[in-house]
């Protein structure tokens, strides 16, 4: 019973637009033409209102500049001459539902007074976590066996470069890094 | 009167029909399930693509179901992960079954792309079938890999690592690009929020799309049929010869060729549940704290042929290859299609595709073991934790016995091995005796070279002195030490 009235009056009119719209006058046929390029250009408007937002919010990191800042490793008492020890940092940039992700390890090797070298923790290569061996004085890799030598300088494996490299300074006897962000090889100058 | 069961029929009948008036059940059914295909397509070499669809649908299942627990937050998703595999009931066989769901449907559409290019289903008209197969490839291998950092553990941890030095290889823009992969400067808490986005939003809605297109090809220009050697593909007849076939032979699909996909669907899901059983889930291991330094991570089993390529790549070749090497791979698996797009399709006269497939799965299952047990990797705790065979010392002089200290304590079978222990990275010093003699052996400890650092620096001269007499004796049985040949001949002379 319902589909029954539902069909003829579904017919008609589409008949009937179909009708009229052949017989349609030059200036009639404009006036639709102009309402679907105002349709068109109100949607393009509507669209940039919410793609571009969307694009900023989405591409946030490409605007904002990279933030780094200095952070302590502790007292360079902590760290005796002609050694290389592991020292951790809170990272400057952070979240607070970051959890463990937020301390970050390094390599602080100090060769004597406040001479420092502090090396990331992240393998050159692929950026596993390197290793340091007291006994032979090497950084190795166990992911695809680089390694280093206690300067840093590449010795042996697939790293195309040395190890990456924290900006120090000795500021009230704290030994402190500008860190922030993950090394990688698209940062040649650390 | 009619019989009660008769009534209850008309009734059933009715409200069908009803329901068909608005929706056209009969006839969308008609067209996709009842579609005709050809006789010879009820191969069971052809059950690999719903035997992928079935596993894509099992993912979708399990994990929605596993996000009624997982919180996706950098502080929380371990404690969560270790909640469902250890407290949440039956939680550990929901996690192992989305695990070994994941390992079958990579490993089905693998076989699945094999079988659709040695049978050339991928030739006219069937090009943008192949295509969007290409795209659910790489949709699929997106899950497997986004899958494995929601597990967030120490492995996730130092992949998503691994992830962003090889995206930091591009030139120009590595580091917008490391920045826009990880959410921030660090891996973090917004690193592990946009890969769940991504694998439970982006990806798994994408893969349904192409899901539908791909479904969509097969309807619109057929399944292939088996092919038979010598009938060959041409552009001007191909549609009318299959036409021809599908008058000949054609069946539904729906009931008359679905009976094997049927059956094989029975195996994965036993399968999956198999493993599900005995193996259970992966992981997780530990959790994902960068000051954990001492973790050797390794990825998915999917994707150990490419920690492979990785450690086995010359240097001077890797950035190009990484980066490059996926995008000329993309272009020849899309070209394929048009280049090779007509001719025979039995692989029976096709030796080149046979030798192509037999090469790429020797390749990759080689590099895959060869990831699983990494040669490459110094074992780390070799010199505190490997023995010393009694006949690797019994009747040296006191400066050998020096020297076997010196090689043992200065790490050096973290990379060479001993008697069977120790790493593989350097040549095996069992016998090395036999190969290079003491000014040799001193040239290469204190200059290193060929992949060995030198170790001039660290050792002193009489370090180097003992450890040079030690591996002197390094010489089986009944074989001569190694001799210097000039000097030899010289001195005759």
């Amino acid at each position: 019973m319902n589909s029954e009235p539902e069909k003829d009056p579904a017919a008609a009119p589409c008949a009937c637009s179909g009708g009229e719209s052949n017989a349609e006058s030059p200036k009639k046929k404009t006036r639709r033409e102009f309402m679907l390029a105002l349709g068109f250009g109100l949607n393009a408007v509507a669209g940039a209102a919410v793609g571009i937002p969307i694009l900023g919010y989405l591409f946030s990191s490409l605007v904002k500049p990279h933030q780094l800042d200095w952070v302590s490793l502790g007292p360079i008492d902590k760290f005796p001459e002609g050694t290389t020890r592991l020292a951790e940092f809170v990272n400057p940039v952070r979240r607070s539902w970051d959890g463990k992700t937020a301390s970050i390890p390094c390599w602080v090797r100090r060769i004597q007074g406040e001479q420092f070298q502090v090396f990331a923790i992240n393998c050159a290569h692929l950026g596993c976590p390197v290793r340091w061996f007291q006994e032979s004085k090497l950084f190795l890799c166990p992911c695809h066996g680089g390694a280093y030598y206690e300067d840093g300088e590449r010795a042996a494996g697939p790293p195309p470069r040395g190890l990456f490299t924290y900006q120090f300074k000795v500021k009230n006897g704290d030994l402190m890094i500008l860190a922030g962000s993950l090394p990688t090889l698209a940062q040649p100058n650390i | 009167m009619k019989p009660a069961a008769q009534k209850i029929a008309d009734l059933g009948l009715s409200v069908f029909n009803w329901v068909d008036d608005r929706l056209h059940v009969r006839k969308v059914w008609e067209s996709t399930a009842g579609h005709h295909v050809p006789q010879s397509a009820g191969s069971w070499f052809y059950v690999f693509g719903s035997a992928t669809l079935l596993c894509l649908m099992m993912q979708l299942v399990t994990g929605t179901l596993l996000a009624l627990v997982y919180v996706p937050s950098a502080d929380e998703a371990y404690a969560t992960l270790e909640y469902l595999t250890y407290q949440q009931q039956l939680g550990w066989f929901l996690r192992a079954l989305h695990y070994w769901g994941s390992d079958f449907m990579v490993g089905i559409m693998c076989l699945h792309m094999t079988q659709v290019f040695l049978w050339g289903a991928y030739k006219y008209p069937r090009e943008i079938t192949w295509i969007s197969g290409l795209v659910l490839l790489v949709l699929t291998l997106g899950l497997a890999f986004t899958g494995q950092v929601m597990r967030f553990d120490e492995d996730a941890y130092w992949g998503l690592g691994i992830g962003a030095a090889i995206v930091g290889r591009v030139p120009f823009v590595g580091q917008q690009l490391v920045d826009f992969m990880l959410g921030g400067q660090i891996i973090g808490s917004e690193t592990l929020s946009r890969f769940f986005a991504l694998h439970v939003f982006v990806l798994p809605g994408s893969i349904l799309a192409v899901v539908a297109l791909h479904l969509r090809m097969v309807l619109t220009k057929g399944i292939n049929e088996y092919p038979v050697p010598g009938m060959v593909v041409r552009r001007e007849t191909y549609d009318k010869e299959y036409a021809a076939i599908l008058k000949k032979e054609g069946v539904p699909f729906f009931p008359k060729a679905i009976d094997k996909d049927i059956i094989a669907a029975a195996f994965v899901i036993g399968g999956i549940v198999a493993c599900a059983c005995i193996f259970g889930p992966k992981g997780p291991s530990g959790p994902a704290d960068p000051l954990h330094i001492d973790s050797s991570p390794r990825p998915d089993f999917w994707f150990l042929w490419i920690f492979a390529v990785a450690a086995l790549m010359p240097e001077e070749i890797e950035t190009f290859a990484l980066l490059v090497g996926p995008v000329i791979i993309g272009i020849i698996l899309v070209a394929l299609p048009f280049v090779n797009g007509t001719g025979e399709k039995s692989w029976r006269r096709r030796p080149m595709a046979v030798i192509v497939v037999i090469l790429v799965w020797v390749s990759l299952g080689m590099l895959t073991y060869l990831g699983a047990t990494s040669p490459w990797s110094p074992v780390m705790d070799g010199w505190s934790s490997l023995p010393v065979g009694k006949e690797q010392i019994a009747g040296r002089s006191p400066l050998e016995l020096q020297g076997a200290v010196t090689l043992q304590f200065k790490q050096c079978r973290n990379c060479h091995m001993v008697d069977g222990l120790g790493g593989e990275r350097g040549p095996d010093l069992t016998d090395v005796g036999m190969r290079l003699t003491a000014p040799q052996l001193a040239r290469q400890v204190v200059q290193g070279g060929g992949n060995m650092p030198a170790y001039g620096q660290n050792l002193s001269p009489a370090e180097v002195e003992a450890l040079v007499a030690y591996m002197t004796t390094l010489v089986p049985e009944g074989v001569p030490p190694a001799q210097d040949f000039t000097l030899t001949k010289a001195a005759k002379q």
